[in-house]
């Protein structure tokens, strides 16, 4: 029998309603688990056991009482460390935040606590999201629970890496540029990086805030489907948020399967990588919808080659403002013998000691592309060429209705072994360019390349996540990887 | 060699709106610290803007009454520095696309004297933006202390052309936006709560020279005197130096209000890179006519126009009018009554500007809190231009309705003020006084013709005060005239 902290979101919801199983039983079970494996996998900065038991203990109580809130209720979700959640640790996996406590809720999990799901941990990231590896935590990396010896990928890699080992059913996790689809692509689960707009910011600790996105890290498509739809809509508390009708996730899988999808494969994502052996799983999916009907059409996105220096660009010179706050005056760290003749000896003292070396380097690029007699020639030139990147994207799916690619160049790196950071950069690539357009991407994983999982990349119209998750959906019915699990 | 000085204003004026700019939080004066916060006024991780529209709508309406121009789209950038009294370490402003665009102030100069209207002038505006003020750092011996209340207060840049000459248009220039916020409802302007601050850029340049000189940024001008001292002390300063063959050089200088003396702050090299860029957490702003027109249709009628039509329409002295209208309360309340006996406007501007101002001052209330209406200050002008009572007894019944809310007809009865005599008696007690005063009659029938004021008193008296003045003066003459 399937161990319980493996099963997936629907099939405890299924559990749950027949009475078989408790709230406070599965949040122990994943307790458990987590004492049990994290010491090897390093996936969650903290959890409040204490608070875990006492949600799910509500939860127990409202269905005895036949009050249940949803399909979620009672169910475990995993956090990344940078969503805020009243009285909860938000680290962003910072010494900058090592101390802070959020005294307020994010949109997101406002969402999730009505849904009665209960909230489990915080999940360890790049420090700020920056990062493709969850390497640059304050707080030391995540392993990949494939290989140990591996990176999750990042910079949701707690979240990837969580799911994959049985600590969590399902995550929220965050995707500026790939970094929910890379980590689960390397972790052999189902991340989607939303359309920007279709889940609330409020509450995410920005990294880049015109690339932002929160999205679902799962076990399967349908779980990914269920955990979006709990945390999309309109908020009046983001201004960026999309108002539009939030179709029904999850009964959509049904209402689109079979339909005789029209593919595209972008050859500049084939040209050169996607060609390595290590992607043979990537090509045998694209066989795979062919084989079911599928019309596949190779497309051309001619600005891909920009979009690594443009997305670096806009996400630093973001980044550089965002992070201005974390300055040693208030909640953050401060230095503590700081030899202050005035305020700016604060700043630099506290940032110096407070930020990791990537995020410096980021904050540094960005500050540098913003100023003055650079602005034009870097970040305006970046605007320009974003909107070039979209337009492609705008342009493609007139003609299919999806682009298939692979979710990142190669399967999980050895920890240490990107040490230019240029190289952890280009690892990217595939990703980024989805973010710079706002559309969706959904991570799925497709087979295994030298025992480590590759993910498949569908991506999709904007606010079309009902879609690609059916395409993908088809595959996954077709090859139950979601059974496998790495041993632990 | 003749010099003469340049000088643009840039003026902070605080919008009154419910709530703060980015955030539902209470704008607010006066709280406990750190009282009026939340996420978003702190800056917390992960918080969001989210733009208040009743601070659109007031800047609107400022830019609207100053004429300037709102173009379909604005946007929101970010302006990047460090300072402890901004949480997020960046403004949230409009660099190129403000939602006010040109524009100008009218202003009028003092006049040759108080009785007499001075020139007025237009001070062309450059734009007008939105952006959020920031906290309020207080310092102490050992360190300092930051209260976050005014943080994201709505606050709008007035930027002026470089058009006023003297410290004097300056004054102008802040009394006459001043006036227009007020108006309007945009800000009560408080300079001593910070809801209008102003910095100056002022340079000297001879007489006939049309590139400007280098210019001094002034700050710290706490009041509108404080701007007028500091630019003239900053003119003379400049032109002294100019003429002993010295340069100036461009920086940020400091009024000093205590020592009267401008003093040097920054230096242009130490000036900040903001590094702007459009703030990615705020869409832009759409503005339509639909929109445009609403505000428009909320402006009332502005003070320069209401003085105007004052002197033209209710034939008011520019003394009267400039008493009334700088206060827009105060203005409606003479019109509510004046409008029902334009005939009576005269009188009625009196009665405002003088008694009504005076023992609302001596009551120390406001307009609104005092039992007087418009309608029953008509009722007393109505009462002495029917002759009903003079207008000696006038200023006591005034006093008298002031506090008891009564009408004038109301307060005559009850205190018996209505004289209870005709002209006869009028007559007969003149007479009385005329020959109990043989040497006053004496010395009028020689020519002095003053004089015969001292027999005004004596029969004011027999009156109880009630007779008309006027009406037994011409008795008096004539009763003089008569027994020559």
């Amino acid at each position: 029998m399937q161990e319980l902290y493996y099963k997936s979101a629907s099939e405890l919801a299924e559990l749950l309603a027949g009475g078989e199983l408790s709230s406070v039983e599965l949040t122990q079970a994943l307790i458990d688990r987590t004492k049990s494996v994290d010491e090897q996998v390093g996936a969650f900065n903290s959890f409040d056991e204490a608070d875990a038991l006492a949600q799910a203990s509500a939860s127990d109580e409202r269905r005895a009482s036949g009050d249940v809130l949803g399909p979620l209720d009672g169910i475990p979700v995993g956090l990344k460390d940078n969503l805020a959640v009243y009285g909860q640790p938000l680290t962003c996996s910072s010494k900058m935040l090592e101390r802070f406590v959020s005294p307020y809720d994010a949109t997101c999990i406002q969402k999730l606590k009505s849904t009665g799901a209960v909230l489990f941990g915080r999940l360890n990231l790049d420090e700020f999201a920056m990062g493709s590896s969850t390497e640059n935590s304050a707080f030391g990396p995540t392993s990949n629970p494939w290989n140990l010896e591996c990176v999750p990928g990042g910079s949701s890699g707690g979240s990837a890496a969580a799911v994959a080992a049985g600590e969590a059913v399902f995550a929220l996790g965050s995707d500026t540029g790939g970094s929910i689809r890379q980590p689960a692509s390397y972790c052999g689960v189902v991340g989607l990086k939303p359309t920007y707009g279709r889940v609330s910011r409020y509450g995410l600790a920005a990294f880049a805030s015109s690339l932002d996105q929160i999205g679902p890290l799962a076990r399967n498509v349908k779980d990914a489907a269920s955990l979006l739809q709990a945390i999309s809509g309109h908020d009046a508390f983001d201004s960026t948020s999309y108002k539009a009708e939030v179709p029904d996730f999850v009964a959509s899988l049904e209402s689109l399967k079979g339909r005789q999808w029209t593919l595209g494969l972008p050859k500049e994502y084939f040209a050169g990588v996607a060609d390595s052996p290590a992607l043979e799983p990537v090509r045998q999916a694209i066989e795979f919808y062919r084989g079911l009907g599928c019309e596949i059409k190779e497309v051309s996105l001619p600005h891909t080659e920009y979009a690594v220096a443009t997305y670096y660009i806009v996400a630093t010179a973001e980044a550089s403002s965002n992070l201005a706050r974390y300055d040693g005056i208030r909640y953050t760290h401060r230095a503590e013998s700081f030899d202050a003749k005035d305020s700016v000896d604060i700043y630099c003292q506290s940032r110096a000691e407070g930020f990791g070396e990537e995020v410096k380097r980021r904050v540094i690029l960005g500050t540098y592309v913003l100023s003055s007699g650079y602005y034009d020639a870097y970040y305006l030139k970046a605007q320009k060429v974003r909107t070039l990147i979209r337009q492609d994207f705008e342009r493609v799916f007139r003609e299919v209705d999806a682009l298939l690619t692979p979710v990142a160049p190669e399967p999980a790196f050895r920890k240490g072994e990107k040490e230019d950071p240029l190289s952890m950069y280009l690892s990217d690539v595939f990703t980024i360019s989805a973010n710079l357009a706002g559309i969706p991407g959904l991570s799925l994983p497709c087979g295994y390349s030298g025992g480590l999982p590759v993910g498949l990349q569908i991506l999709g119209k904007p606010f079309k996540e009902d879609e690609i998750l059916a395409i993908g959906q088809e595959f996954e019915t077709a090859h139950p990887f979601k059974d496998q699990h790495p041993k632990l | 060699m003749e010099y003469e000085a340049v000088i643009g204003l840039e003026v902070h004026v605080q919008i009154k709106t419910e709530s703060k700019i980015f955030s539902p939080v209470k704008a607010g004066y006066g709280h406990e610290p750190n009282a009026l916060v939340d996420p978003v006024v702190l800056s917390l991780p992960g918080a969001l803007p989210v733009m208040n529209k009743a601070a659109l709508d007031g800047i609107m309406k400022a830019g609207l009454a100053f004429g300037c121009a709102i173009p379909d789209t604005c946007k929101w950038d970010r302006k990047n520095y460090f300072y402890p009294d901004s949480p997020s370490n960046y403004q949230i402003t409009q660099y190129d696309q403000p939602i006010c665009q040109g524009g100008e102030v009218e202003i009028e100069l003092p006049g040759e004297s108080r009785n007499v209207m001075g020139e007025h002038k237009a001070i062309k505006l450059t734009r007008i933006h939105l952006e959020n003020d920031v906290g309020k750092l207080n310092h102490f011996a050992e360190d300092s202390l930051v209260d976050y209340n005014r943080a994201h207060t709505c606050l709008m840049e007035i930027v002026s052309e470089p058009d006023m000459r003297s410290g004097e248009e300056a004054f102008a220039f802040l009394t006459a936006i001043r006036q227009t916020m007020v108006y309007c409802g945009i800000s009560d302007c408080d300079m001593e709560k910070g809801q209008m601050r102003a910095d100056a850029n002022i340079s000297v340049r001879p007489v006939g020279q049309k590139e400007f000189g280098a210019k001094i940024e002034l700050k710290n001008l706490n009041s509108i005197t404080g701007v007028k001292n500091g630019i003239e002390y900053e003119i003379k300063r400049q032109t002294r130096e100019l003429k002993k063959g010295n340069t100036i050089i461009q920086a940020t200088w400091r009024w000093d209000a205590d020592q009267g003396r401008t003093e040097p702050m920054r230096e242009k090299e130490d000036a900040h890179d903001y590094r702007y860029f459009p703030d990615p957490d705020l869409m832009p702003v759409r503005v339509d006519d639909v929109w445009r027109e609403r505000i428009r249709s909320e402006i009332p009628e502005l003070p320069w126009d209401k003085q105007r039509r004052f002197m033209e329409e209710y034939a008011l002295p520019y003394t009267i009018t400039s008493v009334l209208v700088p206060d827009r309360g105060l203005s409606d309340w003479f019109e509510a009554a004046a409008k029902q006996a334009p005939d009576l406007a005269q009188a009625l501007g009196n009665y405002v500007a003088n008694d009504l101002l005076r023992e609302l001052s001596e009551a120390d209330q406001q307009l609104g809190e005092c039992e007087m209406t418009p309608n029953s200050l008509l009722t007393l002008a109505k009462a002495v231009a029917k002759g009903v009572i003079t207008k000696q007894i006038a200023k006591d019944v005034f006093i008298e309705m002031f506090k008891s809310g009564e009408t004038a007809d109301q307060v005559i009865e009850r205190k018996g003020l209505k004289p209870d005599f005709d002209e006869s008696q009028v007559r007969i007690w003149c007479q009385e006084a005329l020959d109990e005063n043989p040497r006053v009659v004496a010395d009028v029938r020689s020519g002095n013709a003053k004089a015969i004021n001292a027999l005004l008193g004596p029969v004011m008296k027999k009156s109880r005060g009630k007779a008309s003045p006027q009406v037994v003066g011409a008795l008096l003459r004539e009763l003089i005239d008569a027994g020559e």
